[in-house]
């Protein structure tokens, strides 16, 4: 630690390099943060409110093709499941199709038990809820982006489900109340969110009356998850409607793995930058040593064994790479909420950050690895005669 | 002037070899930058190209009012009825009009790269279809028969997806669905699914209705009296659109997302890239600092030492850009990836490096040059010459 002032001196010898170097550096990890950032989002998925204890049941061949609603007094039945809920995709919109709006129709009693305790829902409002036929409740920053009260009259246009009355898509909504997540890290995954009767909208609907498309179960003992999904599978095999039950993590997974592998295509990208780092810091540190080559000499004439020497040279790398990787890495997190506009619905988590300072101390070992060596073997005599 | 400026210039190229090091990290960093920027920007070309190029300015696409897409549109028997009559749809020679009535469903098929399931569109078609697609090709196998359960499956599925070469079963609700053959069509969107008998499908999913007709019209110029003609029908709630027009809405969102993800990454690199340049230039003019001060104090001009300088950076970065650009394409062009498309479902296309693309590539590179190059040159042009003479 005594050698920090030495250390930190040579670092800034020659000013503008050293900046430039860093600034560069800092660019990297900036970009490798946030794409690691991204890349968790993928591989890690945040699955909302579901957690662990949740599994999907969906049609086993096709996402798109419905299952009967009568299947749940079946699924209800099997050893191990708490509670099973069924909803339907509505794929609302307001007013233009960009607004689009995560509309689910939800059987109030089991929605609401299966997910106990992860919704913030007030009780004065939850009646009103169930006392209006035609109520919803909303997510509050979904209300503020597009300035809706408790009170308004709300119309949604379905691109999937006519109404039997007018054979309209327009279906309007009583706005009684706000639902939002207890987790705050699930809140922006949450943000479209918006739960309406489920018995209104299949009353309502013209067609596809008493399908639904997919049941969701709470069970008791998440270890169990595997056999459980595997004895509800079992009730429909054969029949028309085979089903396919997965763990609601797995089952987000395999939906944004269908993006494709953009695992793969960060790496590419990260490959780069750092293949063109490594010359890049690597041209400076060995100039910055090829420099200074008479004084590292007359530091072994004091006395530094070849070894310090070495350290020496090592730390000064190591120093230059970790400065530059913290103040990338802390910018990468202040773009966090950038990104997240970017990616609606994907939870970003900061400790996807931790691998960037290993990377970095690599960095500096690989970088600081030929000229630290080359401090190391300078022969004292030849170095003060700065015979190169 | 301009001969001082030649003779700037070659010295200080003459002297690159020894300033090789310095020299290459221009080189490798722009040729990093302009590799990304032009892959990414091929991913976006490429989905553009398979959605967007591929429809005729002839064929439209009819969906009910209010669907966007035909995933979640219905048409009933009556209105395909009523549609295949209406004017300026091309006929056959038994005056049949040419109107192919579809379903869309989607099919779980594992895909290669990640090995899980994904929706692959299964497109239930009418017997007119390979006169409404003309393009339409068999290139192994045979095509489906309508009443059993075959599929022909389209070229890029094939190779993104398990299980699809001809003879291969894809189960669907009870029943297995035989591959039959394997078609291209230009390229377009349809060789990302599976086609089969509307009917036969139908039955299989119990659907009974389409989710959208698809007409081919006696020329371009017939599709306003076509959508004229439907639109006012008081028996009908449909939109009508140039099928073209239909695909480049479903894939704007995807490609625009793709060029503002791989336009920020560039430029986030390229400003590294430039931190980068600027350092190795400004090293290159200390270390000719001896060499152009001489030469000011000869009666060289402060113009033709800055020009040698910029003209050293352009020349690099114009190198790291063709070699970057030169490796986008020996990498990627015409690698086949696939994502999920507009509406839910798997579209399957190749990155394509364009000649446009290549050319914005070495634009930037140049950019990011000229920037690292600038500053470093306005510095050899001021070195005061007298010092500099002394450094010695």
């Amino acid at each position: 630690m005594k050698f920090f002032p030495l250390i930190w001196a040579t670092l800034w010898r020659k000013k503008t390099r050293t900046i430039f170097t860093l600034l560069s550096v800092v660019i990297a990890f900036l970009l490798f943060g946030m794409l690691e950032i991204v890349d968790n989002a993928f591989s890690h998925p945040s699955t909302g409110v579901t957690g662990a204890d949740k599994l999907i049941t969906t049609n086993k061949y096709s996402l798109t093709l419905p299952l009967p609603l009568a299947d749940v007094q079946q699924i209800r039945s099997v050893p191990g499941v708490a509670e099973v809920t069924w909803i339907s995709w509505f794929g609302g919109y307001y007013q233009e199709s960009k607004n689009f709006v995560f509309a689910l129709p939800v059987d109030t009693d089991s929605y609401f038990n299966l997910h106990k305790g992860e919704f913030v829902v007030s009780d004065r409002q939850m009646q009103a809820y169930r006392n209006t036929r035609t109520g919803a409740l909303v997510n509050s920053a979904l209300m503020k982006k597009f300035g809706w009260k408790i009170g308004d009259k709300v119309p949604l246009h379905s691109t999937i489900w006519t109404k039997k009355d007018d054979g309209s898509l327009d279906w309007t909504f009583d706005i009684v109340g706000t639902i939002d997540v207890k987790d705050p890290t699930q809140a922006s995954a949450q943000a479209y969110t918006f739960v309406f009767h489920y018995e209104l909208f299949d009353e309502g609907r013209s067609f596809g009356k008493g399908q639904v498309a997919w049941f969701e179960e709470r069970v008791g003992d998440p270890s169990q998850s595997g056999a459980i999904s595997g004895r509800i599978d079992a009730l429909f095999a054969n029949s028309p409607n085979e089903t396919k039950t997965q763990p609601a993590n797995d089952f987000t997974l395999a939906f944004i793995k269908q993006y494709g592998d953009i695992g793969f295509v960060l790496r590419a990208i990260l490959g780069a930058v750092f293949f063109a780092l490594l010359f890049l810091t690597g041209n400076t540190m060995m100039q910055s040593v090829r420099e200074r080559i008479p004084e590292l000499a007359v530091l072994k004439t004091l006395g530094f064994g070849d070894g310090k020497v070495l350290m020496l040279v090592l730390a000064e790398s190591l120093l230059l790479c970790m400065i530059a990787a913290v103040i990338g890495l802390a910018l990468s997190y202040a773009a966090l909420p950038i990104i997240k506009m970017g990616l609606q619905g994907v939870e970003l988590s900061p400790t996807a950050l931790i691998p960037g300072v290993g990377v970095a101390v690599l960095l500096a070992l690989i970088v600081g690895a030929a000229p630290a060596l080359r401090a190391m073997r300078l022969n004292i005599v030849d170095a003060l005669a700065d015979k190169r | 002037m301009f001969k001082q400026f030649i003779a700037v210039t070659a010295m200080s190229l003459q002297t690159l070899p020894q300033r090789i090091g310095a020299s290459s990290v221009i080189v490798i960093g722009i040729a990093g930058v302009v590799a990304v920027l032009v892959s990414v920007l091929a991913m976006g070309a490429g989905f553009r190209h398979t959605l967007a190029d591929g429809g005729r300015a002839d064929r439209v696409i009819i969906l009910r009012g209010g669907s966007d897409a035909e995933l979640s549109s219905n048409l009933t028997r009556s209105d395909v009825d009523i549609i295949s009559n209406a004017p300026g749809l091309a006929k056959d020679s038994s005056g049949k009009a040419l109107l192919s009535s579809e379903l869309v469903t989607m099919v779980n098929v594992p895909k290669f790269d990640t090995g899980t399931d994904a929706n692959v569109t299964l497109r239930g078609v009418g017997l007119k279809l390979t006169e409404v697609r003309p393009e339409l090709k068999i290139v192994q196998g045979r095509m489906f028969r309508p009443a059993v359960r075959e599929l022909i499956a389209g070229a890029g599925a094939v190779k993104q997806f398990r299980g699809l070469d001809v003879g291969g079963l894809i189960h669907l609700r009870n029943a297995d669905w035989t591959v039959t053959g394997v078609f291209t069509s230009n390229s377009d969107v349809h060789e990302s699914e599976l086609l089969a008998d509307v009917d036969t499908v139908g039955s299989s999913v119990e659907r009974n209705g389409y989710s959208s007709a698809i007409g081919l019209l006696t020329g371009p110029q017939e599709f306003s009296r076509f959508k004229d003609a439907l639109t006012t029908d008081p028996q009908l709630k449909v939109d009508v659109q140039r099928e073209r027009e239909y695909y480049a809405a479903q894939s704007k969102n995807l490609t625009q997302a793709i060029n503002v993800v791989g336009k920020t990454v560039a430029i986030i690199m390229a400003i590294g890239a430039m931190f980068g340049a600027l350092n190795s230039m400004y090293s290159a003019v200390a270390a000719r600092g001896q060499e152009i001060a001489t030469l000011r104090a000869i009666g060289f001009g402060a113009l033709p030492v800055l020009s040698s300088v910029m003209v050293e950076a352009l020349l690099l970065s114009l190198l790291g850009g063709v070699i970057g650009a030169a490796l986008a394409w020996l990498f990627f062009n015409g690698h086949s990836v696939s994502t999920l498309g507009g509406g839910f479902a798997q579209v399957v296309f190749q990155l394509t490096v364009t000649r446009a693309l290549i050319v914005t590539g070495i634009i930037w590179a140049c950019v990011i040059g000229l920037i690292g190059g600038l500053f470093p040159a306005l510095r050899a042009a001021r070195l005061p010459v007298a010092e500099a003479l002394r450094a010695a």
